[in-house]
């Protein structure tokens, strides 16, 4: 199992190995059974360069600056070196799954359709047969499928729904289920409008049970809580009427930071979405 | 409007730049530093950078934003609102056009691929027109306040170093190589580069380099201008009436990277004018998660079912709150004396100018 991290934050490596516990909890002796690997553009071009008959130059081509002048020249090699390097691992055979952090919404179209954009733009070379190689990858469900991983806020279902329809369009790649992350699947508070709930309230206002301003927080706080979990609702219902695929929801966590041990609560969650039997 | 914007931090502000990494509501916070200024009398302009469909629509412009900056009707207010949305490849042109030494030098530039691909793709292009955006506009006698959103970033020094970077893209050596293959005097050079660039050539393809040694042709004679234009965005970016605002979210990741940006700014002899704080969870009530936890069991065992769950709601918001609030302690300490103001999570949508307006409450008052 291996995952690729590819904007250079240290936090991946730290969530799925982090704290120590990767001995304990993920087969003692064994080497881990996670690998995270960061592939940075300009690295991965710089490979690329190497592997293709610059050899001894290369080091030179990166000191000048020449690197930075062919990544402009032909917009879109930086992403194909990477998918190409991702191509890579995949063949060698060492992985039984290589999870790819992608990019976030607007670069994650760009990124992927690189491979098509240079098949159109680069008539022959080695750059040509590397983004057909990445095309043959992404369009084999066999091998390979996205997985778009949104919240339920308008905006972040908008950019999944045209991330999907983008990717559909011009890539053909094979879309997995749609991730809903942070999703308040919490016990949803009783209704404050209910005739029920504020008898209960008023019989509890006294010297010793709810006062009166307790009363006015509590009220607030459910009224909160039922909107935003009505709002998500919404969202997700929507996504469903527009993206005909399947969904797995994920709970928001009450922390401000995930740790590793929130990271084996949700994949415990993921599977059993994924897979409810 | 008594009361003042971010604690007085951005009083005689011309220059307001808001900073963050990607997704802690960066842009919102720049439509409502701009929405409470104009309230509070100033002609203020925005810039927003890809803004969400929601936001033009918040503001009352349904056709969008344009790349020139309209005015937002604000009813009963005295001061003004304008908003645009940064169009890199069209101010780009401009710059281009602002420097070149006839329209046909320009064209000739405008027309080239390699061209085209530095507007849409250099590393740091939208760092820099937002820079230069930033410049128009500071000499706009129309307004009196700027207000920018930054593009998603985690590095400050990609907005701090931005109006620079074309400067130091024509400065390459790699540039002057391809710029300069006829002439004797680098004939050493040459011969070194020569190999280099038919090697490119193959990987990329003939014609992709023609392009570019035809770009940096078309370009000589403008450097200079390029890197003077350069050093007049750093000044005002350096002025002392240019305030920078931290954007985060009350997470861990966003206020590391909030705490890092900051630390860049100070290296660069920059401060922080003040940090926000957005989508905190709201505090209900003045105690504890833990004393809402105790009522909530009390209130069980009395058999209240339906008051019981109500305060075991307040209990899980609390503690969300709590958590959020001890995440931000890094930041506090790092901003100093500079005011942290926190918006809460609403429980909707931006969707109006009241809702920007509910925001700015929480960005109004003592810091």
């Amino acid at each position: 199992m291996l995952v690729v991290e590819l904007d250079g934050k240290p936090t991946l490596a730290e969530l799925v190995t982090g704290d120590g516990r990767a001995g304990d909890e993920r087969g003692s002796d064994d080497a881990p059974a996670i690998e995270v690997v960061a592939i940075s553009a300009p690295d991965a071009l710089d490979e690329y360069l190497r592997e293709h008959g610059f050899g001894r130059i290369a080091k030179r081509l990166s000191a000048t600056g020449v690197i930075d002048v062919v990544g402009t020249a032909a917009p879109g090699i930086d992403d194909i070196v990477v998918l190409g390097k991702i191509k890579q691992l995949e063949r060698s055979g060492d992985w039984d799954l290589i999870v790819v952090d992608g990019p976030a919404a607007g670069h994650a179209i760009t990124f992927l359709t690189s491979a098509s954009g240079m098949l159109d733009a680069i008539r022959g070379g080695p750059v040509r047969a590397q983004a057909t190689d990445v095309l043959e990858l992404l369009r084999d469900a066999e091998r390979c499928q996205v997985v778009l991983v949104t919240i339920p806020e308008t905006t972040p279902v908008n950019e999944a729904i045209e991330t999907a329809f983008a990717l559909e369009d011009q890539v053909g790649v094979q879309l997995g289920p749609v991730i809903v992350n942070g999703v308040d699947l919490g016990v949803e508070p009783p209704d404050p409008d209910d005739h029920e709930v504020l008898a209960a309230l008023a019989a509890g206002v006294g010297p010793h049970d709810v006062g009166s301003h307790d009363v006015g927080v509590l009220l607030a706080a459910a009224r909160f809580r039922r909107s935003r979990r009505s709002m998500e609702r919404s969202e997700i219902e929507r996504l469903a009427a527009e993206l005909p695929l399947a969904q797995v929801h994920l709970p928001a966590l009450g922390v401000a930071g995930l740790s590793a041990i929130d990271i084996d609560e949700l994949a415990s969650r993921l599977v059993d979405g994924a897979d409810p039997t | 409007m008594s009361a003042p914007l971010l604690g007085g931090a951005l009083d005689d502000a011309s220059v307001v730049v808001c900073c963050g990494s990607g997704g802690v509501g960066k842009t919102t916070t720049a439509a409502v530093l701009g929405l409470e200024a104009a309230r509070a009398g100033r002609r203020a302009v925005v810039v927003t950078i890809d803004p969400a469909r929601r936001l033009a629509d918040a503001l009352g412009l349904p056709g969008g934003l344009a790349d020139t900056p309209t005015r937002v009707e604000l009813p009963d207010v005295s001061g003004e609102l304008w908003a645009m949305m940064l169009d890199t490849s069209a101010m780009f042109e401009s710059v281009v056009r602002a420097n070149a030494g006839s329209d046909e030098q320009a064209d000739r530039i405008v027309e080239n691929r390699f061209y085209q691909n530095i507007a849409g793709t250099l590393s740091g292009t939208q760092e820099y027109m937002a820079s230069e955006a930033l410049h128009q506009l500071h000499d706009d006698p129309r307004f009196d306040l700027v207000v920018v959103d930054t593009p998603p970033s985690r590095n400050a020094l990609d907005f701090l170093e931005a109006p620079g970077v074309l400067a130091r893209f024509l400065e390459h050596r790699a540039f002057r190589l391809l710029m300069l293959p006829a002439r004797g005097g680098l004939r050493v050079l040459n011969t070194a580069a020569q190999p280099i660039l038919r090697a490119i050539g193959k990987v990329v393809g003939s014609d992709v380099l023609a392009d570019a040694v035809a770009f940096f042709q078309a370009f000589s004679g403008m450097e200079v201008g390029f890197r003077e234009r350069a050093e007049d965005v750093m000044a005002v970016l350096h002025s002392p009436d240019t305030r920078f605002v931290l954007v985060a979210s009350p997470r861990r990741d966003t206020v590391t990277e909030a705490v890092w940006f900051a630390d860049q700014l100070v290296e660069q002899g920059l401060e922080v004018a003040a940090a926000v704080v957005n989508r905190a969870h709201p505090r209900f009530g003045t105690g504890d998660a833990a004393q809402a936890a105790d009522e909530a069991s009390r209130c069980a065992a009395d058999g209240q079912a339906a008051v019981a769950a109500l305060w075991a709601n307040v209990a899980e918001l609390r503690l969300v709150a709590e958590r959020e609030h001890a995440e931000l302690g890094p930041l506090v300490e790092r901003l100093g004396d500079a005011p942290l103001l926190e918006v809460p999570l609403l429980d909707g949508d931006v969707h109006d100018l009241a809702s920007l307006a509910e925001i700015g409450s929480h960005l109004t008052g003592p810091g």
